[in-house]
This record gives structure tokens, sequence and C-alpha cells, in this order.
């Protein structure tokens, strides 16, 4: 925790503004929402220093959700690939099969405190959906996911399980009928319910305090492996790998090494058909700051600021955009953003699966496929932490079908 | 004194309310939105919104993003809204217009050059939705040397604190968000609008015009009546959207019906 008050710390962002070094973040909202966000900024303030509060997340950090996740050396994936050594952080083992638990048991705790009743989130893959959905069954809470047309489609299992927790999942037809239609239909929600909704984020982006609540909510990956690898290593890792949609997992698990600069960190964002295609996800290495859902960030978008379509297999990438911290990290070059395309990550989750007996997300796939590619390359004294932010069991149907499989 | 300036002086002369009529660029396609635009003050439009598409109009219902994706799909761009907007100007130098829409196309564009594009073509004012007070410095600094009005949208949460902070960046008019949803849905109540008028009126000596689930005469007259205009919006898209044809092109009854509506909504306003 001293890195924190560092004076030239890269942990202190945002500003008071929601800005990540001046430029990215914000609170680009209808005025209808900017007294709630200034209200949910004053409570999250609050919440965060106060001990009872961190007391119970830590309780149902444990006992619910199930946390600390484990960190396993992927002994023969590190064996076949003859190079770096490769731990894998678990987060598909927490309750409801992914990282997305973590920001969620903290976003309803602080509703709670808050006084709402009603819940309504976004969805891609439907991961923070089923997360929504859990935490609302668990403490009895109304909730509405709003979810794109095409991956109620390709997510059934989700879906089916969302309704199962007692959820409301309302498909979105408008657009393409992914995750960005599923965020503007969520925040219309929200503009129309203000007195006792709640907006429940899934990912570090949208407008402040968004970015920065959830990047603390998932803090605890990056926390928890920093302690795991000193345990095995008695050292800091070299080099961490995560996968980046809207960039959570990858923050979560980023931020508590920022300061450690012998520790080379890597965003692996969706390249969809390939970066050049046309056909990507990669917000940053392929496209320019913007504004959108609330905040300034690297976006996909055309010559005249129209938005694009993001594409990739894996629903929970789908995004045209990224975290506004993730774009700042970029800029500063702290952070380095690649891409693994569909068809790289296919292969990684099918070697991940054979290989190690875990059967990974398609999201956390494409970090698999990168860490998978520069293995071979490092020294076996490297130590690479490749982060599994969630299983792949949804991903079933989808998997199959690129395979020619017909189940 | 602007053109804004100008008109609700003229009204307030007349002891009458706005009509606000709002009409998206390039739905359903240019010709016909330049068309409506053109008719629509000999129809009763006091002031004119003109909508610039965007692709994810998140503050918007239904009706306004299905006409954005109409003129999208049909080339709106920035220029070409100001097209429309020279255009007008050709026969019509008195009806202010009001560009309204979301950031993104317009930091695209380039906030300075934008705005002295846009006010060399004819355009009085600017709503941009998804830009609060805090987050305007960049392109407000332009729109004053333009001559271009900032018109600020306030909303039934915005506290008594905010309304100060909000209004010192306003000018021309201000636009009252008269429910807490988005465009086209709900209504609120007559009774709702006088409640909350003496705090806006209390705050400000801008006029101050209602929007946001205005559809019928009635309703527009008695926005217009309680406050200095009313803006219709969705209902007149809706009316529209109806008379297109299966491709989502214009008809022969597109136009009329229009503005047929429009000039109810126009007599309701003056008959009060």
């Amino acid at each position: 925790m001293t890195a924190v008050t560092e004076v030239n710390s890269l942990r202190q962002g945002p500003d008071e503004s929601g800005r990540f070094g001046g430029v990215f973040g914000g609170r680009f909202v209808a005025e209808t929402l900017m007294p709630l966000l200034l209200e949910l900024d004053r409570e999250y303030s609050r919440a965060k220093t106060d001990p009872a509060f961190r007391k119970e997340l830590d309780f149902y950090l444990r006992d619910y959700v199930g946390r600390p996740s484990p960190l396993w050396f992927a002994r023969r994936m590190t064996e076949e690939l003859g190079g770096a050594k490769i731990f894998m952080k678990r987060e598909e083992l927490n309750h409801t099969g992914s990282h997305k638990l973590n920001n969620v048991m903290g976003q309803i705790l602080l509703a709670r405190r808050m006084g709402r009743t009603r819940i309504v989130a976004e969805t891609g893959a439907g991961q923070h959906g089923v997360a929504t959905a859990t935490v609302c069954a668990l403490f009895g809470m109304k909730c509405v996911i709003y979810m794109g047309a095409t991956d109620v489609e390709r997510q059934q299992p989700n879906v089916f399980r969302m309704k199962l927790l007692g959820a409301e999942v309302v498909p979105v037809t408008a657009g393409a009928g992914t995750l960005k239609d599923a965020m503007n239909e969520a925040m219309r929600d929200w503009v129309a319910n203000v007195h006792d909704t709640y907006f429940l984020v899934g990912t570090v982006a949208g407008p402040h305090p968004y970015p920065a609540m959830v990047r603390d909510f998932q803090c605890v990956i990056g926390d928890e492996t920093k302690r795991q690898v000193m345990e095995a290593e008695g050292r800091l890792p070299d080099v961490i790998v995560a996968a980046i949609g809207g960039g959570s997992n990858a923050m979560g698990i980023f931020h508590p090494f920022l300061d450690d600069n012998s520790v080379k960190l890597i965003g692996v964002e969706a390249a969809g058909l390939g970066l050049d295609s046309g056909k990507t996800a990669a917000s940053i290495e392929r496209g320019r700051p913007g504004v959108l859902h609330g905040n300034r960030t690297y976006l996909l978008q055309d010559e005249n600021g129209q938005i694009d379509e993001a594409h990739s297999i894996s629903a929970g990438l789908d995004y045209p955009g990224i975290g506004p911290e993730h774009s700042w990290l970029h800029d500063i070059g702290r952070v380095e953003y690649v891409g693994a395309t569909d068809s790289e990550a296919l292969d990684a989750f099918t070697f991940c699966t054979r290989m190690e007996g875990i059967i990974p997300a398609l999201e956390s796939s494409h970090a698999i496929a990168y860490a998978k590619k520069i293995a071979p390359t490092l020294s076996p004294e490297t130590v690479l932490v490749v982060n599994i932010s969630g299983r792949g069991d949804k991903d079933i149907d989808t998997v199959a079908k690129h395979l020619g499989v017909s189940l | 004194m602007s053109r804004i300036a100008r008109r609700f002086a003229a009204l307030r002369a007349e002891r009458r309310g706005a009509l606000i009529p709002y009409v998206e660029a390039c739905d359903p396609d240019f010709a016909t939105s330049l068309a409506l635009l053109k008719a629509m003050p000999d129809a009763g439009a006091d002031l004119i919104e003109i909508g610039m598409p965007f692709s994810d109009p998140s503050a918007d219902g239904p009706v306004i993003q299905l006409a954005a994706q109409r003129g999208l799909a049909a080339g709106a761009t920035l220029d070409r809204l100001l097209e429309m907007v020279r255009a007008f100007r050709e026969d019509d130098s008195e009806t202010p217009l009001i560009v309204m829409g979301y950031l993104n196309p317009i930091e695209s564009y380039g906030y300075e050059r934008f705005c002295q594009v846009a006010a060399e073509a004819g355009v009085d004012g600017l709503i941009v939705v998804d830009m609060p007070p805090e987050e305007s410095a960049a392109l407000e600094k332009f729109m004053e040397p333009a001559g271009l009005d900032m018109i600020r949208l306030v909303a039934p949460t915005t506290t008594d604190e905010r309304l100060k902070l909000v209004l010192g960046h306003a000018s021309g008019f201000v636009y009252y968000v008269s429910i807490t949803g988005i465009t086209g849905t709900r209504s609120a109540s007559a009774a709702d609008l006088e409640a909350a008028l003496p705090r806006l009126r209390a705050a400000t000596d801008l006029p101050i015009v209602i929007g946001f689930g205005i559809r019928t005469p009635e309703q527009a007259a008695q926005a217009a009546g309680i406050a200095d205009g009313a803006v219709v919006a969705s209902a007149l898209l809706a009316t529209l959207s109806e008379t297109l044809d299966q491709d989502l092109a214009p008809t022969k009854e597109t136009l009329p019906r229009v503005l047929a509506q429009l000039e109810e909504l126009s007599k309701a306003v003056r008959r009060r």
C-alpha cells in the first residue's frame, strides 16, 4: 500500500473532475444524470473510507464470492511452450464464474447504503448480468438487465441463468444489438427511474466515478496476485497479461503493479478478424479519442465521429470503447496494448483446456493467446501471469459452432 | 440583439409563447428534411431545432433514435446539416435555428472550426445533450466569439446549487427537461410544470422553454403558456415515420402530414 502515497505514483488518478492525465474520463452525461453522479461520487468517497463498509465487503468477498482466488502454476503449458514460467490467476473460480462479482459485490453494498431498491445493468457476454442478478437475488432487490439482442442469441445459457435468478432480461434491438446498445438502453432506464434506481456499471468505463470505483473493487485481483507471486517466487512477476473489452479485469490486475516499473503490463484487445480487417474491437489500436457513454476515451469511430460497431467472437469484448484509465496508460506508455484475433483466441481456448484442464472464457482466451505467443520468446526465469478472468462454459455453443461441431 | 433574443422579444409583445418544432437532419433524406425545414416557419414554427444524428443517442427515446438512424443511413454529417442551414437562410433570415445533438461528432469536426462554420451558415445556438457545464469549457470558448448561444438543459433533478452553475453557462434560452426520462416518453402534468417554473424564473431572466413529452396541441399550448415556449420533437418524428414507405423513403403524404400537425400545434399555441 505504500505505493499509493508516493508523489509520483501512477495510482492517484483520477482528479476531482474524473480525469486521468487531464484528458481521459470525465462526466459527459445529460443534466438529468449529473446530480446523481455527484451524489454517487460523494457516497462512494464516504463508503471507501468507512471501515464498516470495508469489513462488510471483505466478509462477502471471502464467504460468498470465494476469495482469495488461487494462483495456479500452469506446469504443462509452461513445459509445452518452453519459455516463461506461466501462472494463472484463477478469477474463473469466483462464484458466478468470473471476476465480475468482485465489482458487483462492492456496488450492491453501496446501492444498499444509498437506499436504492432497483438495479439496472448492461451486459455483453452476460457475465456481468449474471453477477448482478446473483447479488440482487442475494439481497432481494429488483433487477433489470439490458442485453443486446445479438448477445441474447449467442449467450443463451447466461440469459436463462439471469432469469432463474429472478432478473428481467430486456433484449435491445437497436444498432447491432451488442454491448454498446445495451449500455445506451441501461442509461435511458436510469434517466427515467432516477428516484429508486441504481445503475450498476460492469466495467471501468462510463462517467466518473464509475471507472475509478469499478477499478477499486477489482484491485483485489492484483493485490492478491502480488502477494501470491511473492509467496511462490519470492519476487514480483515480470509480465502480466490480461484481456480487455471495457478493461475491468485488466485494470484490476494491473493497477496494484503500476508503480512497479519492472513489471511489464500487457492488455490484449480483441482483434476480431484481424486488426486491419475493419472487424475488430481494438479501440486503442484502431480507434482515436472521443466521447461516448459519459467518458472521453479511445473509440472505434468513423471520420464523422459516429461510433462504429465492434466485432469480436467474444461478446464480452465486443465494445467500441475502453476504460479511460487504459487510454491514459496507453498514452504514457505504462501498459502495452496488443491484439489477438478470433481464431487465435479459439486456438488458445482449446490449448488451455487440453493442457491445464481449465476451460477459459473466450474473453480470457485472448489473454492466453498472447501469453502463448510470447512465452516461448522469454527466458525460463521469466515469471508471467495471465489473468483467467472467467470460465468458458457459457461459450461452449459458440466454440462448437466455430469448430464445426453440432451439439 | 441575437436572432433568438429578437424572436423572444417579439413573442413577448404578442403575449404568447414560442412553438419550437424539431427536424432531424437528412431524415428520411436530405431533400425531404430540407423541404420540411423550409416549410416550418409558414406552418407556425417560431424557432426550429435541427437534430444532428448520432449513432448512440443515449438520452433519447426510440422515436428520435430511429430518426437518427434514418438520417445517418441517408448520409447525414455535420457538413450536410450546415448545408441545410445555408439553404434555409437563403429565404429566411429571422427564424432562429438551434442545432441539437451529442458532443462526439462536434469534437470530431473540431470545436473551433465547427463554431465558426455553424455561425457563418446561420446557426444561432447549440444544445449539446451530453455536455454538462463541467465539461463545456473547451467548446464554450469558441461559441461566444462566433456568436452562438449555449442553450442549457435543466432537469427536475437539478438542485438549486447546480441551477446557478448551469445558468452561469447558459445563453439564448433555457430548456427545461420536464420529466426525468428520455425524449418522447411520458409527459409532465400542468401542475408539475407550474410548480417547477417559479424556481427557474427566480434564477434567470432568460426565456424558458419546456420540452420532452409534449405531444398534443393542448400540451403544447399549456407548456407555452406556463413557460416561454414548447418544444415538440418525437410527436412530429413519429408522424413523419408513419408516412414513410417500406424502404423508409418519403411518400407524398410525408410533408403535408407533418406540416398539418405543426399547424395544429401552432394554432393551439396562438389561441391561448
